[in-house]
């Protein structure tokens, strides 16, 4: 197929055009408006390096490569174009999963590879062998996992049993220690083993970590997927895969952080405290101290929309469950036919991955220019007539502020209870992920529609059309 | 310590400090688009798939692994770069003309 094998020199020179392309399709990925085009130049570069990788001299198994590769392809081609965005977290966890499948699977073979030549490992090659294995097994397990919560095949609640930590813990000494002998010993079979035990610990560490909290597993899964791929890069000495990684591997550990200051909690804290798990007894709002829950009807609603002249809506993973994102755009497109003045607040953790509440407003068409991130428009709360919230809980509560027995205080919230009166969309009186009350709901101005986001939505546009 | 590790962790360190600048940059607007982005880009690792696989001289034990890592690989590549593609087209500045 290829006439003439290239040097390597030549295809390394291909690998740097195609990290550059990757380095720009981050880079475009600061506007919305070059983003798209960044994304094919991104693609671009990977076409660039697959293909000079396969004029090299010792690459001569086309068919073999080849048909993997049209396997593969076909399998991402349909599952990328079917997949709905309200499953975009599931998607992405696989994605993680299987870059760290595939890092497991090449740290093997060469290990193998070079064990069967000539056992001359470099130290160097070997350390990086053993570290893409770990590494690659624990990304893959732990995404299958978070996989498996977000698409509620496991249930999404902290799973805890006694002695957890501790086992967790010998698992992966275990695995790190197994991994260790297999290269001192040079021996395949140990190899295999410490990848079980790698898939063992992955799957032990993503089970306690509750739902609400897979926006930061999922950040830190795509981290070590990079890292997967950086190590391969050094078992390998190829620098297309090291900067590939990097820019992966800074990525998904930016976002980590990002999420978990954004509910205020350390990193470590995340995943280890098996945040959640305490679900409130009964399920119900104190009302001890005289106030009560008020509920409401769409007509009601109606009403009071009906005077306002802005309304900030604030979705959360209720709206993704209910996938009622066109119908609140609808509501919102109603609202603004009559006069008021429509805005979206964001909360950085609203949904189960970053940025996931942005994908599906944008998917239900609304402009990226009505939305906005909670330090943007949290001071305009207080000029607003109604704000409305779909299937958010925790981050709009104000305990968060004022409580500091609180579960979740000193998280940053949006400000809702300021907005001169409150519309909560929820399906039961039932607590939010961090098992607590939420004091907005026994707000003298707050009021509950309860039922489905996507009925009580569509009741509600009935209603304002009617009003 | 040898001449290319070293020379293969400055590239390791400058690439990580780089994407590290520019993805500070990328709005919260455009995570989960910069999420699957970057699962495509992990889709890296199929070249060292194909380095390792891609030779008549691997054993059947190599050659299954290699396999299944060049499958997984392209599924990174493909699946994200498509996925994110129909994520950025919806990112519109304007109301665009409604379809309902």
């Amino acid at each position: 197929m290829i006439a003439a094998a290239l040097s390597p020199t030549t295809v390394n020179a291909a690998y740097l055009v195609a990290a550059v392309l990757l380095v720009l399709a981050i880079k475009s990925l600061a506007s919305p408006r070059h983003a798209r085009l960044g994304n094919r130049l991104g693609a671009l570069g990977l076409v660039i390096a697959i293909v000079f990788t396969l004029t090299l001299e010792e690459v001569d198994r086309y068919a073999f490569v080849l048909s993997a590769i049209g396997v593969g392809a076909v399998v991402g081609a349909v599952g990328a174009r079917t997949v709905r965005m309200t499953a975009m977290p599931q998607m992405v966890a696989l994605l993680n999963g299987t870059g760290g499948g595939a890092a497991t699977a090449i740290a093997i073979a060469e290990f193998n590879r070079i064990e069967r030549i000539d056992g001359d490992f470099a130290s160097d090659t070997l350390v990086a062998i053993l570290a893409s294995t770990v590494i690659g097994s624990i990304t893959l397990s732990g995404s299958m996992v978070a996989f498996a919560k977000l698409q509620e095949l496991i249930q999404g609640r902290p799973i805890v049993f006694p002695g957890q930590q501790a086992i967790n813990a010998s698992v992966v000494v275990g695995a790190i220690a197994v991994a260790a002998a297999a290269g001192i010993a040079e021996e395949t079979t140990l190899l295999l083993v410490a990848a079980a035990a790698a898939l063992a610990f992955g799957v032990l560490f993503v089970l306690p970590i509750g739902g609400a909290d897979m926006p930061v597993v999922i950040a830190l899964l795509n981290a070590s997927s990079g890292l997967g791929a950086v190590s391969t890069g050094f078992v390998l000495d190829n620098n297309a895969l090291i900067i590939g990684g990097s820019l992966v591997g800074a990525s998904g550990t930016l976002l980590t952080l990002l999420m978990a200051k954004a509910m205020n909690r350390s990193v470590a804290n995340v995943l280890f405290s098996a945040f959640g798990q305490v679900q409130a007894a009964g399920g119900g709002v104190r009302t001890d101290d005289g106030r009560t829950v008020r509920a409401t009807t769409p007509e009601d609603v109606a009403v009071q929309l009906g005077f306002a002249r802005k309304a900030i809506v604030v979705p959360g993973y209720g709206m993704a469950v209910a996938q009622a994102q066109h119908d609140v755009r609808q509501l919102a497109d109603v609202l603004e036919q009559q006069g008021v003045e429509v805005k979206y607040a964001i909360h950085p953790v609203a949904g189960r991955m970053p940025g996931h509440m942005n994908v599906l407003l944008a998917e239900a068409n609304v402009p990226y220019t009505q939305l906005f991130e909670m330090d943007e428009i949290n001071p305009e709360f207080a000029q607003a007539d109604v704000a409305i919230v779909i299937g958010a809980n925790d981050v709009t509560n104000p305990a968060a502020r004022s409580d500091p027995g609180s579960p979740i205080y000193g998280m940053p919230i949006l400000d809702v209870d300021k907005a001169a009166s409150v519309v909560v969309l929820k399906r039961s009186m039932n607590p939010g992920f961090a098992g607590i009350d939420n004091e907005l709901y026994l707000d003298p101005k707050t009021t509950m529609l309860f039922g489905d986001a996507k009925e009580s939505v569509l009741k509600l546009i009935t209603a304002v059309k009617n009003s | 310590m040898s001449g290319t590790l070293i020379a293969s962790l400055t590239v390791f360190v400058l690439a990580a400090l780089l994407g590290y600048e520019l993805i500070s940059r990328v709005p919260t607007l455009l995570h989960t688009p910069l999420m699957s982005g970057t699962n495509a880009i992990s889709g890296i690792v199929i070249v060292g798939a194909i380095l390792v696989g891609g030779s008549s001289g691997a054993t059947t034990f190599e050659s299954v692994l290699c396999f299944l890592a060049i499958v997984l690989a392209t599924i990174n590549v493909v699946g994200g770069f498509v996925v994110t593609d129909r994520m950025l087209q919806m990112f519109k500045q304007r109301r665009p003309e409604s379809r309902e």
